[in-house]
């Protein structure tokens, strides 16, 4: 082997050893949402095909899933409401919600000060004697102005959101005589400072 | 035959046996800074995106929480990357002509999907999940910096193995409360050391340091 053959091969091994070490950098398969060459549309992250069902997605629970009972919306929840799932929906609802309807769910959240349109108060008569079940309906397929926030928000959260804009309506039209014995001291020294 | 080399030339190779030493370790140590340096390991580089998104305007300015748009963090390895949907939510009425937002609005027509520039890759040797993370309470700040001073996006560590391990090593230094994880307000000072004790107890905090927990 002349000292020029033995450079080239020590140069060919080089390579392919820096080859390799990409080849593990980088292995042929998808990190999620990464671009694809083969599908038309350039994502290996497939959409759903209409008209199918994934497994372990079968939603026939219509209370549930779609917040209906014999089609009508539910007037009651699908599950039973306890203090874990009520602060589950306090944190659920001030991360989806209170953007736009501020912590206190009267619309003027701070997207709605920069431009959005104002959604109604979660307090005005119509929305306080509004079933679950119309709640649900919102979340899951929009209202107007509103998108639908199916997509970032799992069902049963969306059951804690509603118990907890429930508990904010009641928040916002309680009288003292609702407040139980213990709790009534504590607010009456709030309220005195 | 006459003298090829004056005899000084014999001082000079002993000098430059000498600085061959020298002149290796330097060598050795300006490839290790290069290997350290921003270009190799792309720290505090912004990158270029599509859109200019902004998380400054929109955690700091605005409030918004990292699970409204990285929705997944919580259960999977995998944060998320908001779909076009998302930023329409907003968009389709704020700053709705801006010419800025023009690619959003395209992809909402065209339903093609917006390619965001990666920040942070791993190699696909190594292993990360963020959900053990988030709730053994290490929080997003921890890893990825101030996020809410990024007007574009920046890695702020170098996802080194070494940098993965000086935490592995010793969790307890970084744990703050699981409430603060998505907080960009939170400062490590912000808990003392028996309150990071306790969390490390109620959290039950391990070293883990063994290889295949990362190379699996
Ligand atoms: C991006 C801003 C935004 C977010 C986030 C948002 N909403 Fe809305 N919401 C609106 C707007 C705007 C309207 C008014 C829509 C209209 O009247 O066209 C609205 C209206 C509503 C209404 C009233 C419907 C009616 O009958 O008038 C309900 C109920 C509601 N939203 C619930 C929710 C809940 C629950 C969440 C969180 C899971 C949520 N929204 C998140 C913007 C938002
Ligand atoms: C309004 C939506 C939104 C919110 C809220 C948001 N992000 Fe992001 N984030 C994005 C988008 C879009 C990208 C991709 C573009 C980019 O890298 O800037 C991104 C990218 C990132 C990246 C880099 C991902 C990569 O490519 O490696 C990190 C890290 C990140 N976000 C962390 C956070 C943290 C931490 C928070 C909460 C403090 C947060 N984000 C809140 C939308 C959001
Ligand atoms: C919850 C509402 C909301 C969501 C969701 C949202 N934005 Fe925004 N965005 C705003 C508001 C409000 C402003 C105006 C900021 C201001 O006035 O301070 C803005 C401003 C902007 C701007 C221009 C100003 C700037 O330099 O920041 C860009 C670009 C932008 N958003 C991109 C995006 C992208 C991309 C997404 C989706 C990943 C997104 N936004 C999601 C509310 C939102
Ligand atoms: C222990 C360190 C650590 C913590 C804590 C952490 N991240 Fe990450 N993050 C990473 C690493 C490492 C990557 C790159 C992952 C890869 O390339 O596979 C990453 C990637 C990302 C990405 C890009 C998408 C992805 O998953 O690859 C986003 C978005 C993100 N992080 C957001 C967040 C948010 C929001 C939080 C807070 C809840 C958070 N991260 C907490 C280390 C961390
Ligand atoms: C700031 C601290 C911190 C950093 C930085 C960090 N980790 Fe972790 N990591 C933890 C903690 C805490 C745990 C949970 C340990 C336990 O279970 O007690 C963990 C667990 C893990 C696990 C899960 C183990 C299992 O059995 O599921 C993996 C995988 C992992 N880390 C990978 C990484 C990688 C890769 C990096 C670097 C890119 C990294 N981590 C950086 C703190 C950190
Ligand atoms: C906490 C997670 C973690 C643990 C534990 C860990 N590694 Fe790594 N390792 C990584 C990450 C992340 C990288 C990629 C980044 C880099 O090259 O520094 C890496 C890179 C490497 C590389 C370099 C490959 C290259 O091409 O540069 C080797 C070799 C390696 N690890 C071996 C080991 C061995 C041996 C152990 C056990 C003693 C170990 N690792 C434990 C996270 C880990």
């Amino acid at each position: 082997m002349s000292a020029r053959n033995r450079l080239g091969a020590a140069l060919a091994g080089a390579l392919l050893l820096t080859a390799c070490r990409q080849d593990m950098h980088d292995q042929p398969r998808y990190e999620p949402l990464e671009a694809s060459a083969f599908f038309a549309d350039g994502r290996s992250s497939r959409p759903q095909v209409a008209g199918t069902v994934a497994r372990g997605e079968l939603r026939l629970d219509a209370h549930l899933y779609a917040g209906t009972v014999n089609g009508e919306p539910a007037t009651e929840f699908p599950f039973e409401i306890t203090m874990d799932v009520l602060e589950r929906g306090r944190e659920r609802y001030d991360i989806f919600c209170s953007a736009c309807h501020d912590y206190v769910g009267n619309g003027e959240g701070i997207v709605v000060r920069r431009g959005l349109k104002q959604p109604p108060s979660f307090h005005i008569e119509r929305l306080r004697d509004a079933p679950p079940g119309y709640f649900f309906d919102v979340i899951t397929r929009g209202f107007g102005a509103m998108y639908d926030l199916s997509d970032k928000v799992p069902v049963e959260d969306r059951w804690a959101i509603i118990a907890y804009v429930r508990a904010l309506q009641l928040s916002q039209n309680a009288t003292m005589v609702e407040v139980p014995a213990g709790m009534r001291a504590m607010l009456e020294s709030e309220a005195g400072q | 035959m006459a003298q090829i080399f004056h005899p000084s030339f014999n001082t000079l190779s002993r000098v430059s046996i000498f600085g061959a030493v020298f002149f290796l370790g330097a060598a050795v140590w300006g490839w290790d800074r290069l290997l350290r340096s921003p270009y190799n390991t792309q720290v505090n580089v912004a990158r270029e995106q599509p859109v200019p998104f902004s998380h400054k305007h929109h955690v700091a300015g605005l409030g918004i929480d990292c699970r409204f748009c990285h929705t997944s963090v919580e259960e999977s390895a995998f944060a998320g990357i908001p779909p076009t949907k998302t930023c329409m939510g907003c968009h389709s009425l704020v700053w709705k002509d801006a010419p800025m937002l023009e690619k959003i609005r395209e992809s909402y027509r065209t339903d093609a999907p917006v390619e965001w520039v990666r920040v942070h890759d791993l190699p696909d040797f190594a292993y990360f999940d963020h959900s053990i993370h988030v709730s053994k309470g290490i929080g997003c700040t921890t890893c990825h910096g101030q996020v809410d001073e990024m007007p574009l996006t920046w890695r702020e560590n170098t996802l080194n193995m070494d940098w993965c391990l000086s935490c592995h090593r010793d969790p307890e230094v970084f744990v703050r409360d699981r409430a603060d994880v998505f907080s960009t307000e939170w400062r490590p000072d912000d808990v003392s050391a028996e309150e990071r004790a306790e969390l490390a107890e109620r959290y039950h905090l391990e070293s883990m340091t063994n290889c295949s927990v990362c190379h699996r």
